[in-house]
C-alpha cells in the first residue's frame, strides 16, 4: 500500500526541507522525498498536491475534549474530527474532564476510545493534583505508565506555591513536563476580562496582567529550583513573554505556547459583551499582542496551541459575567496562524515548526517530521484558499468561536494519519 | 413626531444632546401630573410594563412603577433570585417566555453588566436599563441632569465633582457621559483603589483630595459606598472613608463652597455625607427623588411612541 503525494511544496522544518517535490508513503510510514525534477517511484495511489503545501500534520498540544463527563460540549470523536478538518494529527488533551483525569483508569479510557476511533493520535495530559484541587499530588508515575505525556491542572490553578513546588519535584522525577495555567487566583478575583479601558467602559471587573506575570515568575523560580521542564500554557501578557525569554537565556528548561486568539485579537473584541471573546487568560492589549508576535518570531514562544475549549450555545448565550471561559479553535488554527506569515512575522517554515515539530518535542512524542521512517502524519493545505467559518466548516459539537461568519484565508485540503487519508475536502 | 430614542434606553453613552434635552423637556410636562389630585394621564393606557428587578431596590422600582401607573399602563413587578451562575442562563429563557405575554416595555435591573442589552436582543419590547452591574443607570443620570437643570443657567462649563466609588458606580459612568455630552466639566474624586482603570479616558479630571476635588465646583455629586458590590475592601474602614471623603459642613466651608449637593440614594448618613449637609438648603436630594417619577414617565412615554 503506497501513496505518492506529488508536486506539492514540501515543508519539513525537522530536515530544513522546503522544496517542491513528491512525498512517498509506504504503509503507515514516510519512505522518501523526491525533488520535482526527479522521476518519482510508482505508487498504488497518487495524490496531486500542486499549489498546496505538504507538511507534517499539526500537533495541538492544548485541547479540551470534554470526555468523560461533558460529552454535550464535545466528545473525543467530534473533537478528533474537528482536529482532522483543521489539519491536526496529534493532540494533547487536558485533564479537566469529569471525572478529572487524575487516575490511570481515566487515562486508559481516553486512550481506548481514541484507539477505537482510529482518527487522530490522542495524548492525555493528566492532572497534577487529585481532583484538580491543587492540594494533593496525583499518581504521576501510574499516569505516565498508562500513557499520560505531561501533567497539568489546566482549567484550575495550583495557587499554593508549596504544592506547586512538590508537583514540580515529583514530576521531574519521572521526566514529566508540567504545563502551567499561570494565573494568580487572588489577583484574578472576580475579573472576567483584561483590566483596562474596555473593561472600565463596559463596567466589567478586570484581570490585570500582573495576575499572570506574578504566577509565571513564580513558576519559573520553582522550575529553576526543581529542574522540571516547565511549559507555560496560553501565554498572553507582555511581561510574561519577557520572563520566559529571560529564563531561556539563563538556560532553564522553560517553554511556552500561544493561542491563535491571543495573537489575533485584543480586549476590543469583548465590546458588545461578546461572550465568545471570554477566555482565560483574557484577550489583552495591543502591547501584549505585539510582544506575542515578537515571541513567536524569536522562538521565545515555542509552540502554537489552540486551547480548544468547546461550550454549548446555551452556556455561551448568557451575560458576560455568567458565561464560561473558552472558545473552540481546531478548525481556525491554520488560517489564523497563516496571518503570521502574511504579516511577515515569520516564514512559512518557522510557522510549520511552531505548529508541529516544536510541540512534538515539548511533549516528547514522535510527530512533527516527514523524515524517512517517520509516521505518515501529513497535512496538505492551500494557503491562499478562502474559507467561511460557518456550520459546514465547524466540525466541533460546539460553535463557540468569535470568528463565526468570518471569511479567512488558508484551507486544509487533506489530512493523513498513519498513511491513511482521514480527512479530505 | 418621531422619537429620538430608538427601541431601547440602555445607556447614556449613546444619547445625543438633542435626545437628552428632549427627554428633560418631556419630563417637565409630566412633572405636574404628580401634583394633581388624580395623578393619571392616559398616555400608556392598555400597555403592559414589566418591572424586572434582579437586584433589590425600593426607590428605583417604586419610581418606575409609579411612572408606569401614572401613565395608565398595566405594571407588573417581577423579581428574580438565584446564584450568579444561573442568572445568565435564566435571563434568555425568561425573555423568551415573557415574549409570549407581549409586554410593551420591560424595565430591567441586573447585577451583570450587559444584561439589559442581552435581554433586548431577545424581545420585541422596549427595554429600559434600570441599572446593570457597574455599567450604566441612564434614568438616574437623566433625573440628576433634570434636577440640576432647574438650578443652573447652562451646562456648558458647569463644574461638577463626583465623589466616591467611581470604579463600581454605574451612576457615575452614566452621569459622566450625560454631563459631558451637555458640555459640563467633570472631576472624579476618590482614593486610587476606587477609581477604575484608565479613568482619564472618560475625559475627566482626577483628584484624590476631597477639598481639592470640590473646590470651585458648582455641583457635588456624592456616591454611596456600595458595601454589597465589594468583595475585597479597597479601603480600611467606613470610619476612615468618612474621615477622608465624607462631605461635611467643615469641608464645604473650608473651600468656601456654595455648590449644590446631589446623591443618588440611599444615603449612608455620616459616611459619605453628613446628615446636616444632606438636609441643607444646598441639597437637592429630595428633589432628585421627585424628579425620578417625571423623568421615568418621560422615558416610558417617548419609548412607546410610534415612529422613527
Amino acid at each position: 500500500m503506497s501513496i505518492l503525494i506529488q508536486n506539492g511544496r514540501v515543508l519539513d522544518p525537522s530536515q530544513g526541507l522546503d522544496e517542491t517535490g513528491h512525498l512517498l508513503i509506504e504503509n503507515d510510514k514516510i519512505s522518501g522525498f523526491f525533488p520535482k525534477k526527479k522521476t518519482p517511484p510508482k505508487a498504488s495511489t497518487v495524490i496531486d498536491a500542486k499549489g498546496l503545501i505538504v507538511s507534517p500534520g499539526f500537533v495541538d498540544m492544548h485541547v479540551h475534549f470534554r470526555e468523560p463527563g461533558h460529552e454535550y460540549k464535545e466528545t473525543i470523536e467530534s473533537g478528533s474530527r474537528a482536529a482532522l478538518s483543521g489539519g491536526v494529527t496529534s493532540v494533547a488533551c487536558m485533564a479537566n474532564t469529569l471525572p478529572a483525569n487524575d487516575n490511570a483508569s481515566v487515562t486508559r479510557a481516553i486512550l481506548r476510545e481514541a484507539k477505537r476511533l482510529s482518527l487522530i493520535r490522542v495524548y492525555p495530559v493528566a492532572a497534577a493534583t487529585k481532583g484538580l484541587e491543587g492540594k494533593e499530588l496525583s499518581e504521576m508515575m501510574d499516569l505516565k505508565r498508562s500513557g499520560a505525556v505531561a501533567i497539568s491542572d489546566d482549567g484550575h490553578v495550583i495557587q499554593n506555591a508549596a504544592v506547586a513546588r512538590k508537583v514540580m519535584e515529583y514530576a521531574a522525577t519521572f521526566s514529566l513536563p508540567v504545563i502551567s495555567h499561570a494565573i494568580d487566583r487572588d489577583l484574578e478575583g472576580d475579573g472576567v476580562m483584561n483590566e483596562g479601558w474596555v473593561a472600565t467602559e463596559l463596567g466589567l471587573p478586570g484581570i490585570s496582567t500582573v495576575a499572570e506575570d506574578i504566577m509565571v515568575e513564580r513558576d519559573i523560580a520553582l522550575a529553576r529550583l526543581t529542574g522540571v521542564h516547565l511549559h507555560i500554557a496560553h501565554i498572553a501578557s507582555k511581561r510574561a513573554v519577557e520572563a520566559v525569554r529571560r529564563a531561556k537565556k539563563q538556560g532553564l528548561r522553560v517553554t511556552c505556547e500561544a493561542t491563535p486568539h491571543h495573537f489575533t485579537l485584543t480586549d476590543e473584541a469583548v465590546r458588545g459583551y461578546e461572550t465568545n471573546a471570554k477566555m482565560s487568560p483574557p484577550l489583552r492589549s495591543t502591547e501584549d499582542l505585539e510582544e506575542i508576535w515578537k515571541g513567536l518570531a524569536d522562538g521565545t514562544i515555542d509552540a502554537i496551541a489552540t486551547d480548544h475549549a468547546p461550550h454549548a450555545s446555551h452556556e455561551k448565550e448568557s451575560t458576560f459575567c455568567a458565561a464560561p471561559c473558552g472558545i473552540i479553535g481546531l478548525e481556525t488554527l491554520l488560517p489564523l496562524s497563516l496571518s503570521l506569515v502574511r504579516k511577515k512575522t515569520m516564514t512559512m517554515s518557522t510557522l510549520i515548526e511552531r505548529l508541529s515539530l516544536s510541540p512534538a518535542r515539548i511533549l516528547g512524542i514522535p510527530a512533527g517530521t516527514l523524515a524517512v521512517g517517520a509516521a505518515a502524519d501529513i497535512v496538505m493545505f492551500d494557503p491562499e484558499a478562502i474559507v467561511t467559518v460557518n456550520a459546514d466548516f465547524i466540525r466541533s459539537k460546539s460553535k463557540n468561536t468569535p470568528f463565526w461568519g468570518s471569511v479567512l484565508t488558508g484551507k486544509v485540503c487533506m489530512t493523513v494519519v498513519g498513511g491513511v487519508v482521514k480527512y479530505k475536502v | 413626531m418621531t422619537t429620538l430614542l430608538g427601541k431601547d434606553l440602555l445607556a447614556m453613552k449613546d444619547l445625543k444632546k438633542e435626545t437628552i434635552l428632549h427627554i428633560l423637556d418631556t419630563a417637565e410636562s409630566f412633572r405636574e401630573v404628580s401634583k394633581r389630585d388624580i395623578k393619571k394621564v392616559p398616555s400608556l393606557r392598555g400597555k403592559t410594563v414589566l418591572n424586572f428587578f434582579f437586584e433589590s431596590s425600593t426607590r428605583t422600582r417604586t419610581s418606575f412603577e409609579l411612572a408606569g401607573k401614572r401613565l395608565s399602563a398595566d405594571v407588573i413587578n417581577l423579581s428574580a433570585s438565584g446564584s450568579s451562575v444561573s442568572k445568565g442562563e435564566s435571563l434568555i429563557d425568561t425573555a423568551k417566555s415573557l415574549e409570549a405575554m407581549h409586554p410593551d416595555i420591560v424595565i430591567i435591573r441586573h447585577g451583570d453588566s450587559g444584561a439589559p442589552a442581552l435581554f433586548a436582543k431577545h424581545t420585541e419590547a422596549h427595554v429600559v436599563n434600570a441599572g446593570d452591574g457597574c455599567h450604566e443607570h441612564p434614568t438616574q443620570a437623566l433625573l440628576d441632569l433634570y434636577t440640576i437643570r432647574k438650578h443652573i443657567k447652562s451646562f456648558r462649563g458647569l463644574q461638577v465633582a463626583i465623589v466616591g466609588d467611581i470604579a463600581h458606580s454605574r451612576v457615575a459612568r452614566s452621569n459622566i457621559y450625560g454631563l459631558k455630552t451637555l458640555g459640563a466639566e467633570v472631576t472624579v474624586v476618590g482614593p486610587k483603589s476606587l477609581l477604575p482603570s484608565e479613568v482619564l479616558r472618560f475625559g475627566v479630571s482626577v483628584a484624590h483630595d476631597l477639598r481639592e476635588g470640590v473646590r470651585g465646583k458648582d455641583i457635588i455629586m456624592m456616591l454611596r459606598i456600595q458595601k454589597e458590590r465589594l468583595r475585597l475592601s479597597p479601603f480600611p474602614s467606613l470610619r476612615e472613608y468618612a474621615m477622608v471623603y465624607g462631605l461635611t459642613r467643615e469641608v464645604l466651608s473650608d473651600v468656601g463652597s456654595k455648590a449644590l449637593i446631589l446623591h443618588p440614594g440611599p444615603i449612608n448618613r455620616g459616611i459619605e455625607i453628613a446628615a446636616d449637609v444632606a438636609d441643607s438648603v444646598h441639597s437637592l436630594i429630595t428633589e432628585q427623588v421627585e424628579s425620578g417619577v417625571a423623568v421615568r414617565m418621560a422615558v416610558l412615554y417617548l419609548l412607546s411612541m410610534k415612529g422613527s
